[in-house]
């Protein structure tokens, strides 16, 4: 028989995962990391998690993870009191940092969309956007990915305990492509593919899988629409295809290059 | 303490509970209760809405595939190939054959993945008195270990296959981007034949656990495919709670004919009737309608974990029911044992497909789709115009259909601990929120909290423990 007693607690930074609008797979990527995560949890005291744990330690926060947009009057409230309870805040994947592909809606008639899904819109409460958790508190570091790559993320817990800055490269796909040995699907295959503008991150995952990259870890930091537009068109997509490419689960930072790249 | 006696006097309180864990979105609960009966349970789902049927619209028909499986990072490949099935329907495409075992192989990835996430993560923990997994580990080491492993070779199919477990890449209309040689899949063959120990194992470990006395008297609902566990296909089949009613089927292009959905004023999900009852998808309903099917190591292990033979297809139920909720964890563990090795079966038989994926042109029509998520029957329609263009998208999750059953449930078990006396409010949310993660609802949405609000109302005197009229300062 074990010793069920628990060894003797030392004082341990405190980790908070809050989630917002999202599908809660950047979350579930914590739980995912099988190989790590008692290893963690002998680093962190997992204070806040609910997902995991049924034991909700409150506030401060030493470390916060927040995955989700804002979308209700509620949300904008809790992220105001997570950030003022956290010592350094990190936004997971597309929904904490663009605001997701719910952000859709930042672009319709959200009225239209409640009529559309529910019979009785009136009993719904929603903000008319989604937005990013930056739009509404300072954040210390933004994770990208639709969803998050899991070793990025052991990497940003593994810096935060380290003190140092997470080692996270923000150059295109392309670079991770070339890294992997990865013959262009673009410039070989003529397949269609965002890669050349979209945040590094996946380790190249669709061009790996002989498919175009569609863009889910949202813009690179230094990016050209300009130059792959007319690429994109003469493999023959349309301006729509081209359109609804970029639009989809970075909606918002797709679109702002855009405005930035194709004045 | 204050007592209300008059007959106009209603008295209500609210209970502030700790947070819903250990369960994918946010809810609260609302219990009415009048002069010592429950009157109301209403579980609220609060999901933030993300209007998923409306932003798919205008959409090429290429793209709910990826579009959908982010409606839920727990279950992305449910979506996946509910979203496949649905449209390749409307475009008058069957894909079979060994793309067809490929998709079933990338399924049961998912179903070792998200079952064992449950067992182990989610639901275990409330067997053995702990809070979490990591806490479990103090005293459950070996067990919490293998669990871990277990969900790791489930996600190692995902990510060979789909290139990554959540929202797998490698998924397209009519097939794969690219299919997998022999050799790639070799490894996993050889990581899943440990898995195979590990699910046997972890049978046995939940087989231990106590279960209270519980029964579901709901309908059960699930599909039901000839020779095999239905998964990624099959047809809609129902086994009446009524046992004097047979069990019955319809094509999934009538399901909006038999699933009726309704939005209630306290949830953002939709509520869903069959045929005008409650009913219960997951792992209780497959195993009761599919379970004669499972394969022999499987029933073996279903009879040594007490859940006994399942009836047969066809005629009345005769045959060992499981309704009781809190056994769900059995079914399981021994889904998680037939999906091990029904993943090694395919990889052994496997031949790589002459192409990738077929062709699926756009037509203009309307298609219907079902598979089994893990958490129960996921259906998806769409209609399209002649381009291919989405006009109109219809997603009805699990959790939504189960949400009656659930609350049906709550009633139940309030009940019967009011009936049996005296019980805190603390040790009432803790036997509710029990009962939710018995069905493993999958809520994605915002945040988590379960406020309990239970409101008591008197229309007389107040009965022998007085306790209906209690009320406690706010």
């Amino acid at each position: 028989m074990t010793d069920p007693t628990p060894p003797p607690e030392r004082s341990r930074p405190r980790l908070g995962v809050f989630k917002f609008a999202s599908c809660d797979g950047c979350q579930l990527t914590l739980l995912d990391c099988e190989d790590e995560l008692l290893g963690i949890a002998e680093e962190l005291e997992i204070a806040h998690f609910l997902e995991a744990s049924s034991d909700i330690a409150p506030g401060p926060y030493d470390l916060a993870l927040v995955d989700g947009s804002i979308s209700t009057p509620e949300h904008r409230e809790r992220i105001r009191r997570i950030r003022a309870e956290s010592r350094y805040l990190v936004t997971l994947g597309a929904c904490a940092t663009a605001g997701g592909i719910q952000a859709l809606r930042n672009y319709a008639d959200v009225t239209e969309y409640m009529e559309t899904v529910y019979a009785r819109p009136d009993y719904i409460e929603t903000l008319a956007t989604s937005t990013p958790i930056s739009a509404h508190v300072p954040v210390d570091f933004e994770l990208r990915g639709c969803p998050i790559d899991r070793a990025q993320l052991l990497e940003v817990i593994t810096a935060f305990l380290a003190g140092r800055k997470p080692g996270i490269p923000n150059h295109s796909v392309c670079f991770s492509c070339k890294q992997r040995g990865n013959v262009c699907v673009l410039v070989a295959h003529g397949t269609p593919c965002l890669g050349p503008v979209t945040h590094a991150g996946c380790g190249a995952l669709c061009p790996t899988y002989g498919r175009g990259c569609y863009g889910c870890f949202g813009p690179a930091a230094t990016t050209n629409l300009g130059a792959l537009i007319p690429v994109l068109r003469d493999d023959g997509m349309s301006d729509g295809d081209i359109g609804r490419l970029l639009h989809t689960f970075n909606v918002t930072a797709f679109t702002a290059v855009e405005e930035k790249d194709l004045p | 303490m204050t007592e209300h006696s008059a007959a106009s006097s209603a008295v209500s309180r609210v209970v502030r509970v700790p947070a819903l864990t250990r369960v994918e979105g946010e809810a609260a609960l609302h219990l009415r209760v009048q002069d010592g009966a429950v009157t109301d349970a209403h579980l609220r789902i609060y999901e933030p809405p993300r209007f998923f049927e409306a932003l798919l619209r205008g959409r090429a028909h290429t793209e709910p595939v990826d579009i959908t499986s982010r409606v839920c990072g727990i279950c992305p490949v449910a979506y996946q190939m509910t979203a496949c099935r649905a449209v390749e329907d409307a475009c008058g495409v069957v894909v079979d054959g060994r793309l067809a075992a490929l998709r079933r192989l990338l399924y049961c990835g998912e179903w070792i993945e998200s079952q064992t996430l449950h067992i182990h993560l989610l639901h275990a923990p409330d067997f053995l008195g702990h809070a979490d997994l990591v806490s479990m580990a103090r005293t459950h080491r070996e067990h919490v270990e293998r669990g871990l492993r277990l969900k790791q070779a489930g996600n190692s199919i995902m990510e060979l296959l789909g290139g990554r477990a959540i929202h797998p890449v490698n998924v397209r209309l009519g097939g794969f981007h690219r299919t997998p040689t022999r050799s790639e899949l070799r490894p996993l063959a050889e990581r899943l034949a440990i898995a195979l120990d590990d699910a046997w194992d972890t049978v046995r470990w939940v087989a231990g656990f106590d279960f209270p006395d519980a029964e579901c008297d709901t309908d059960l609902f699930a599909l039901a495919q000839p020779g095999t566990y239905a998964i990624e296909s099959g047809v809609p089949t129902v086994l009446p709670a009524d046992g004097t009613l047979s069990p019955y089927s319809f094509p999934v292009g009538d399901f909006r004919d038999h699933i009726i959905e309704e939005q209630v004023p306290h949830s953002h999900a939709l509520h869903s009737r069959l045929d005008g009852r409650r009913h219960l998808t997951g792992s209780l309903a497959r195993y009761a309608i599919s379970g004669h099917l499972l394969s022999p190591l499987a029933r073996e292990a279903a009879r040594e974990a007490g859940l006994g033979d399942p009836p047969p297809a066809c005629g009345p139920a005769r045959g060992d029911v499981c309704r009781n909720p809190y056994r769900s964890i059995l079914v399981r563990a021994v889904e998680v044992l037939y999906a091990v090795e029904e993943a090694l079966r395919i990889i052994d038989a496997y031949e790589p497909p002459p192409r990738p994926y077929v062709e699926v042109p756009p037509r203009a029509g309307e298609g219907h789709g079902a598979t089994e998520a893990p958490r129960g029957l996921l259906y998806h329609r769409y209609a399209l115009d002649e381009d291919g263009r989405i006009t109109k998208a219809a997603l009805v999750p699990p959790t939504a259909q189960n949400q009656g059953a659930i609350e049906e449930d709550l009633r139940v078990l309030v009940q019967s601990a009011l009936t049996r006396g005296r019980t805190s409010d603390a040790e009432l949310a803790r036997l509710c929120e029990r009962a939710i993660r018995n069905h493993d609802p999958c809520i994605s949405c915002s945040a988590h909290f379960l406020d309990l609000d239970i409101e008591r109302v008197s229309g007389r005197s107040p009965g022998p423990d007085g306790r209906e009229t209690t009320v406690q300062p706010p």
